[in-house]
């Protein structure tokens, strides 16, 4: 049962992935480069600056990034060119994040509040 | 700990706790208040679910069952691919308070990550690429 699972000493790991992940989005290249990935595959930076309004040496600069925080992953391309890959298991990680924060229980247990009604005579 | 692994609310309810064990218990308590349909198979090991009109369906597996004081149920974590296997616990506590009830749910295991995939999420590629990619730089510097 996963009621008692939450050893302390890898949940700082888990937080540290997600904060990585969060500070990949917050900046909009770096959001567009995960985004191009994302929608259309692994892509070198030359690919990414024709498609992208960021210059090549800027698509460098945070691709090295990315690959530092294990977001995106380089791999040999045709003619040597590096690829980059996006790396899925980090967004799993903050999508689990998001999943805490989208669990709304104020709303149903208002709806069950309201459906029990005011009581006395229950 | 800034990751939120788990969820609690507490709320006084005016009603004994045998009725507010029948509206979370029930299919025609569960659909009244939290999904618009509802199905349960009330034992340890059962299944539930409920149906949103917006096409959603949650899946739960019962845990425990101590009427009228413990509820637990086992759910998808909302947002991870239908295949995940990973689930949240939640669990509903029911102590009598005065004439009402005093309910508690908490929800847990939003933290969990089998190791292996803690692994491959957390280890990155930061060493053998360094090169590969300070390589790449000076190429675009150059150019």
């Amino acid at each position: 049962m996963p009621a008692d699972r939450t050893p302390a000493d890898w949940t700082p790991g888990i937080e540290a992935v997600a904060e990585q992940v969060f500070a990949a989005l917050a900046d909009p290249s770096r959001r567009a480069i995960l985004a191009a990935l994302a929608s259309a595959g692994p892509a070198t930076a030359t690919d990414l600056a024709s498609r992208l309004p960021i210059t090549r040496q800027a698509i460098a600069k945070h691709l090295l990034l990315l690959a530092e925080a294990g977001l995106v992953q380089a791999e040999p391309g045709e003619r040597r060119r590096v690829r980059y890959r996006l790396r899925s298991a980090p967004m799993r990680v903050a999508q689990q994040f998001l999943a805490a924060l989208a669990r709304d229980w104020d709303g149903p247990l208002d709806a069950l509040k309201e459906h029990l009604g005011p009581g006395g005579t229950s | 700990m800034g990751f939120p692994d788990r969820i609690e609310r507490t709320m006084e309810l005016a009603h004994p706790p045998a009725t507010v064990w029948a509206a979370l218990t029930t299919a025609e308590g569960l659909s009244a208040w939290f999904g618009q349909q509802a199905a349960i198979d009330l034992r340890p090991g059962g299944t539930a679910w409920m149906k949103w009109d917006n096409g959603h369906t949650a899946n739960m597996r019962v845990e425990r069952v101590e009427e009228p004081a413990v509820f637990g149920f086992t759910w998808h974590i909302y947002g991870l691919p239908d295949d995940d296997p990973r689930r949240t616990y939640v669990e509903f506590t029911l102590e009598p308070a005065g004439p009402g009830t005093r309910l508690t749910v908490v929800e847990t295991g939003f933290a969990q990550l089998p190791e292996e995939e803690y692994r491959v999420a957390y280890d990155g590629n930061a060493g053998g690429w360094a090169s590969e990619l300070g390589e790449l730089a000076s190429y675009l510097d150059a150019a």
